[in-house]
């Protein structure tokens, strides 16, 4: 047998290891369970998928599809804990509103109401609420959603850092639509809307503990009318994902998974600003794996990709879209990177936690 | 851990000549030059920041050197695949 | 980005490969060591294997500062962060090394106070905003970040901070590297020497490497261009037979090194008589600590330290990977029993080891790039 016969090997076995159910071996909860990467998938599947186990919420999509006496509707929720609340280019009630509704949008579905529940720390400034709800109200006036309903409990200084916020969302569900990354398929092409990173810099920028300065504001956009924009010219549009925590690298994996493919992207068509690319050098980090909160990752049939950027192009929020990379047969469950130098390499999951609480 | 990036150098802190602000790709942060307190360097001129500090000048004549051997190289390549190119016209 | 973007460039990378290849005489098996973490990630990070031929291997010495420590110092940090008077910082990459009872990770989550910084420095202001507490920071990596440490300690004097000590474990390279040399398990061609390193210590100390071994050290940069170019330059000093040091990172590293640097870390800190080196064993003047004349910022001297000595568990043979004497995949718990999120070695757990640098980018099955065309009739 050869070495290259032997490391096949291994690697198979590797693979069979990677493909057995998810066991959560902590006995608390770490930073890493919120990140978005392994240690957050290996909870929700393990603890949550587990217990509440049944057809609707197995999908693991950002919304539930459901169907209510015919009516096709799709439901969703989020929490937001972001610090710092305010940041260049939105605050916490921003995330919220268009978090929310961009999880709406990405399963297909036509945002219509939301609800908004507040966790308040004793303490916390009113004038600082009266912000909070006032970018709330600016956002949902623009993505044309209500929230209809919510909540408020004020909990002890100390226990909340300020706000939190937990919001739900529904919207109708068109029928000429069916999303899912499950659905990805070989030769399929996949698009990125804009640069990505710039939410996750700029939070950790905002915290101040980096002593960086840098032109960078969050990306925080209800993405409702990119969207409807890209199924009306393409409505053979394979999945939408919206890219949060674990960034765009997390998607990418979430696609392989899904629909066992492979996916092959290639770093000098990924955009990234250049001062997310200095910061991210600075730092060590990849922007792959940090969160956007108004960037989508599109898979399209391939004939199908000029036109998809060009109905993405054509509005504000998609200038800068890009096709990054392709779904592909080879190494399904693997989404493989070709370096600006020509080399490959894997890009897996998110070990650990880089960007604590940055949505 | 290794971790070394290339900034310019912008300005020196009025007040603390131990720091510097460099700019990486547009990014601005405050560095400590003690290091370099035999070389100090100026504005305008490169360092290679690791963990807060400037370790070392990056040198543009050396840097040029490496390029015209990297560019040589390869214009020495691209001479060869088109002489192979060309001879595999019959 | 400049300085970085034009050492990126695919096509001269094709150039130096072609070249690369035709350095190597048919039928010889080349064994290239690097012996830093940076030059692990990079080859990794940018896929540069693919444009190696077969007959050369790089094999990947004990350059990551983070996977030489041994658990029972990671114990005995975990200790002095479990003091409720006490604020540990460290930087990034320790935060998840397993001691025996977890990683700081998992204490952070316990409710120990130990907090990540990107600079020593991070620790200065951290003790100024807490005058009450007493700030420990977990000093780590070679000749690179010690100058770092010791500026900061230097700082922390002039600004007369009482409450901020450092846990010393840097570790020098040049012993590490001996080590590897007079092990019985390796025959190496040649090294590519660590550049950051290098821009402190400078490129004589490499010089026995040439003289007493007959190897040839090319001292590289971080970029996937410096790493082909280095490599280019060993395949020919073998080729022609010779052995010297070159520095092909010159737009960085002096060859005299940083005086400043030297001298700082001189000031404060001196050689151990010994240190264990995970994997390596115990070896002499190999690691640093801080001079009785800085003992008020010395952890080691202001707190006791359990300073139990724990192996390796069984099933760990980072010792091998770290010595290059087996490949990441070849380890029988990579992969299975041990991967980046349960990690039961050093060499998983930081970004830097090679195990999970080859898990997280190189776990697949490599196609070299075509460097030359091939002569076919039409």
């Amino acid at each position: 047998m050869t070495t290259l016969d032997r490391e096949q090997q291994v690697l198979d076995r590797i693979d069979r290891a990677r493909r057995r159910r998810p066991k959560v071996r902590e006995e608390r909860i770490t930073m890493s369970h919120g990140a978005g990467g392994k240690a957050t998938h290996t909870l929700i599947e393990a603890v949550f998928l587990d217990a509440f186990r049944n057809p609707l919420l197995a999908p693991l999509e950002d919304s539930a599809c459901l169907s209510v006496d015919g009516a096709r509707l799709a439901l969703t929720t989020d929490s937001y804990v972001v610090s710092p609340l305010f940041f260049p280019g939105g605050t916490i009630g921003d995330l919220a509103v268009n978090g929310t509704v961009n999880d709406l949008s990405v399963a297909g579905a036509t945002p219509l109401y939301l609800t908004a529940g507040f966790i308040l720390e004793e303490g916390f400034p009113v004038a600082d609420l009266l912000r909070v709800v006032a970018s709330m109200r600016d956002a949902a006036a623009a993505a044309s959603v209500q929230i209809v309903t919510g909540d408020t409990k004020v909990v002890q200084k100390g226990k909340a850092d300020g706000c939190y916020i937990n919001t739900a969302g529904v919207g109708v569900l068109s029928d000429a639509v069916s999303l899912g990354v499950a659905h990805a398929q070989p030769g399929d092409a996949i698009i990125v809307s804009g640069p990505i990173g710039d939410h996750g810099v700029t939070i950790m920028l905002a915290r101040g503990e980096l002593d960086i300065e840098a032109d960078v504001v969050s990306d925080t956009a209800a993405l409702n009318g990119l969207v409807s924009g890209l199924l009306s010219a393409v409505p053979s549009t394979r999945a939408l994902r919206d890219a949060t925590r674990g960034g765009v690298a997390t998607i990418l994996n979430e696609i392989a998974t899904a629909a066992g493919v492979g996916v092959l992207v290639s770093e000098s068509d990924i955009p990234v600003r250049p001062e997310v690319r200095g910061a991210s050098e600075l730092l060590g980090i990849d922007p792959m794996y940090v969160a956007c909160e108004g960037r989508l990752v599109a898979v399209v049939p391939a004939d199908c990709a000029s036109l998809a950027l060009t109905a993405l192009r054509s509005h504000r929020l998609g200038a800068e879209s890009a096709v990054i990379g392709h779904v592909t047969a080879d190494q399904p469950g693997l989404v493989q990177l070709r370096t600006a130098f020509g080399g490959t390499r894997i890009v897996d999951l998110l070990i650990g936690d880089p960007l604590p609480r940055i949505c | 851990m290794c971790l070394g990036i290339p900034g310019e150098v912008i300005e020196i802190v009025a007040d603390q000549p131990d720091l510097a602000k460099v700019d990486v790709s547009g990014v601005k942060r405050l560095i400590n030059i003690g290091l370099l307190a035999d070389d100090r360097p100026a504005p305008g001129e490169w360092v290679l920041i690791h963990v807060g500090f400037a370790l070392s000048k990056i040198d543009e004549d050396e840097a040029a050197a490496a390029m015209a051997f990297l560019e040589g190289i390869g214009q020495a390549y691209e001479d060869e695949i088109a002489a192979l190119r060309e001879s595999l016209i019959e | 980005m400049r300085f970085v973007d034009e050492f990126r460039d695919a096509e001269k990378a094709r150039a130096l490969a072609a070249k690369i290849a035709g350095l190597c005489e048919p039928g010889r098996q080349y064994k290239l060591m690097e012996v830093c973490g940076g030059h692990t990630h990079t080859i990794y990070k940018h896929g540069i294997e693919d444009y190696l031929p077969e007959s050369i291997s790089l094999v990947h010495g004990p350059g990551c500062p983070v996977c030489v420590i041994p658990m029972g110092r990671v114990d005995d940090a975990m200790h002095l962060a479990a003091d409720p008077d006490v604020i540990m910082t460290s930087f990034g990459d320790m935060m998840r090394v397993p001691g025996s009872t977890g990683s700081f990770f998992d204490a952070k989550a316990r409710g120990t106070d130990i907090r990540m910084v990107y600079s020593p420095l991070d620790s200065l202001k951290i003790a100024r905003q807490n005058p009450d507490k007493k700030i420990v920071f977990m000093a780590i990596g070679f000749e690179t970040t010690a100058p770092s440490t010791a500026m900061t300690v230097l700082r922390a004097q002039a600004q007369g901070l009482t409450n901020f000590s450092v846990f010393c474990n840097h570790v020098t390279i040049i012993p590490a590297i001996k080590a590897i040399l007079d092990s019985p398990d390796l025959r190496l061609d040649g090294f590519l020497g660590p550049g950051h390193v290098s821009t402190v210590i400078g490129c004589r100390p490499y010089e026995f490497i040439a003289r007493n071994y007959c190897k040839p050290v090319v001292v590289a940069g971080f970029e996937p261009l410096d790493i082909l170019q280095s490599i280019y330059l060993l395949m020919l000093q073998l080729a022609q037979g010779r052995a010297e040091v070159e520095n092909q990172y010159g737009r960085v590293v002096p060859w005299d090194g940083n005086l400043v640097a030297l001298r700082a870390i001189g000031q404060t800190m001196e050689l151990r008589p010994y240190f264990e080196w995970r994997g390596l064993g115990f070896i002499s003047h190999s690691a640093l600590k801080m001079r009785s004349s800085f003992e008020r910022f010395d952890a080691e001297r202001l707190f006791s330290v359990p300073g139990v000595r724990v192996a390796d568990p069984k099933a760990c043979q980072c010792g091998e990977v770290l010595k290059g004497v087996l490949k990441p995949w070849e380890c029988k718990v990579f992969g299975t029993a041990c991967t980046p999120e349960t990690p039961i070695g050093t060499c998983m757990v930081s970004p830097e080891g090679a195990c999970a640098a080859y898990y997280n980018y190189g776990r697949m099955n490599r196609q070299r790039v075509p460097v030359t065309i091939e002569r076919s009739r039409p």
